[in-house]
């Protein structure tokens, strides 16, 4: 078994989830904060609609913007020097854009389920808006927030269409765990692929048991906030 | 000095039209639920914005839509006490309070803060942790510990059971008492309104409809609508008949006032509990009843009563103070006899 698989998968996923968090977050909280409602269902619609489309199609869509002859990778190329298609950088890409959306609409979902009188008390109480958000807004948002990001982090690292079409499946630089587990089967490596699978059963199972543990912590919230 | 708020709102099948001003003391806005309450405190905390007019305190423009100012609620110091009191859930009472103070000598005087509303002893639990009216007091300590300039009051007490509510109103009418700015409190609840309020705003449907004294308001509500939330429960058009009479339509009878009575005047009403047993008093407003229903409670009778035997005559409560025989006679005094205007 080769081991460059784990540890390209093991960068992408965490980099991918990083900017997923914030982003995820901060995307979050500024469409709640939009009064029209259209620009706030386009804005949403947007945001989601990586998770509906098909990996490929997303891929492809990708390949489209960021391609070398693609207007914004020729700007990055030409002003930064940057190359995104089929590099490395390019499976964090369709990392970050294929979870993306599992992290935005469970933030959502929980900042607005904070009751919105807490935030008004704070503020009354003379509180800036950088203490409310993480004080009080984060902290009871924070069971749904991770529960989203636990899931952006499966889907980044399991993600294979949209960084086939965009990445590639270069050995050593681009090749993922999924892809290695596909190449190694088109291949007749057997052996190598069910190393990689058990790999991914592997964190597969943490998941979900991180995802247990947080639901448990929400309901002890929920109790304390409640009585 | 003071607080003075003339502001409208408008919303679609909706709108809000306030103008009041108080010194110090407790004014009291009464008002049925989507009243616009709510709205126009929200407004004065600087939660809502409204849609154009002012709003002062102690001298500073917190709100001015001529002028484009627009106070974050940060910086208005105004303090608020929310309906459900709005404690952070995870933060345990001390964190709670300590909120509210700047960083130096905060454990000093979150200590004080304990000891003043009775709290010794809760630093540690968390708000779900606490009773009902502990709850409030944490709210209320919270509220002043950032030393607001004006206090507004969301009801307060419409979280609280029965009991708890009568000690909580005690405990809020001493504080309020030590507390020297304007306070404004927001009620549904007549009771609540005549027990704490020296001076009170009646709004209806968005709009301030009456504004006084409080005890002068509920002796004298002069409008029909004011009667109803005020709590008189018996009101049926009524004609002047000059002089100080008058025809009460639904009942079918003659009643004399206290004063002459005005030709605009549409409708009488009478509490229910201002009618007593026709012994002593003389001939006025003295009346045969006949019993419809009666209901015995513990401190009192109260019953559905015809005043007059005219076909179609519409019944009113009365409420007696308990006794073994219920009485066939009934009469009211004069002054209690309330001419009003407006629709029934």
């Amino acid at each position: 078994m080769n081991i460059s698989p784990v540890l390209i998968s093991i960068r992408t996923s965490i980099v991918s989830i990083c900017i997923t968090f914030v982003l995820g977050l901060m995307v979050a909280k500024a469409v709640a904060a939009i009064r029209r409602p259209w620009i706030k269902g386009l804005l949403d619609g947007l945001c989601t609609l990586p998770m509906v489309l098909p990996p490929t199609v997303a891929g492809f869509f990708l390949l489209y913007l960021f391609g070398v002859k693609r207007p914004i990778g020729q700007f990055l190329l030409d002003y930064f020097g940057v190359k995104i298609a089929f590099s490395w950088e390019a499976t964090v890409l369709a990392a970050f854009v294929l979870s993306f959306p599992l992290m935005y609409r469970s933030a959502r979902g929980a900042l607005q389920q904070v009751d919105s009188s807490l935030l008004d008390a704070a503020r009354t109480l003379g509180r800036s808006e950088m203490w409310v958000f993480f004080r009080v807004e984060l902290p009871l948002a924070l069971p749904g927030v991770m529960s989203g990001a636990v899931l952006a982090f499966a889907r980044g690292l399991g993600e294979f269409g949209a960084t086939a079409m965009i990445a590639g499946n270069i050995q050593g630089r681009t090749r993922t765990l999924p892809l290695a587990i596909y190449s190694a089967v088109a291949g007749g490596d057997l052996e190598s692929a069910q190393d990689y699978v058990l790999i991914l059963l592997g964190v597969s199972l943490l998941v979900v048991l991180g995802m247990g543990s947080l639901s448990g912590n929400r309901r002890s919230l929920r109790r304390r906030g409640e009585g | 000095m003071g607080l003075g708020v003339d502001i409208r709102r408008k919303l679609k099948g909706f709108s809000l039209d306030a103008a009041f001003s108080i010194e110090d003391g407790v004014l009291g806005i009464l008002g049925a639920s989507g009243s616009g309450k709510s709205m126009m405190l929200r407004s004065v905390a600087g939660i809502d914005q409204p849609t154009e007019g002012r709003i002062e305190l102690s001298g500073r423009v917190l709100y001015d839509s001529s002028r484009g100012i627009h106070l974050r609620p940060q910086n208005r110091r105004v303090g608020y006490l929310f309906q459900h009191y709005a404690l952070f859930p995870h933060m345990t009472v001390a964190e709670n309070i300590s909120c509210a103070l700047p960083r130096d000598h905060r454990r000093a005087k979150v200590d004080m803060l304990m000891g003043r509303f009775q709290l010794r002893g809760l630093e540690k639990r968390y708000p779900s942790q606490l009773s009902g009216g502990q709850q409030q007091r944490v709210a209320v300590a919270r509220c002043v510990a950032a030393e607001p300039e004006a206090l507004l009051l969301d009801e307060p007490f419409s979280a609280l059971d029965a009991g708890m509510r009568e000690q909580m109103q005690l405990e809020l009418q001493a504080m309020l008492r030590d507390y020297g700015g304007p306070v404004v409190l927001v009620t549904h609840d007549q009771r609540e309104a005549y027990r704490l309020c020296g001076r009170l705003a009646v709004f209806e449907a968005g709009r301030c409809i009456a504004k006084g004294n409080t005890k002068e308001l509920f002796t004298r509500p002069g409008l029909v609508q004011v009667a109803r939330l005020t709590g008189c429960r018996n009101i049926s058009p009524a004609r002047p008949l000059g002089g100080k009479k008058l025809l009460a339509l639904d009942w079918g009878v003659e009643l004399i006032t206290d004063r002459p009575v005005p030709g605009d005047v549409t409708a009488v009403g009478i509490r229910e509990e201002r009618w007593v047993h026709a012994e002593g008093l003389g001939a006025v407003n003295r009346f045969i009843i006949s019993y419809l229903e009666r209901f015995e409670e513990m401190d009192a009778h109260s019953a559905r009563v015809l005043l007059s035997d005219q076909p179609g005559a519409a019944s009113l409560r009365v409420r007696l103070p308990r006794r073994t025989q219920l009485p066939d006679a009934l009469c009211v005094a004069p002054e209690d006899v309330l001419p009003l205007r407006g629709e029934v």
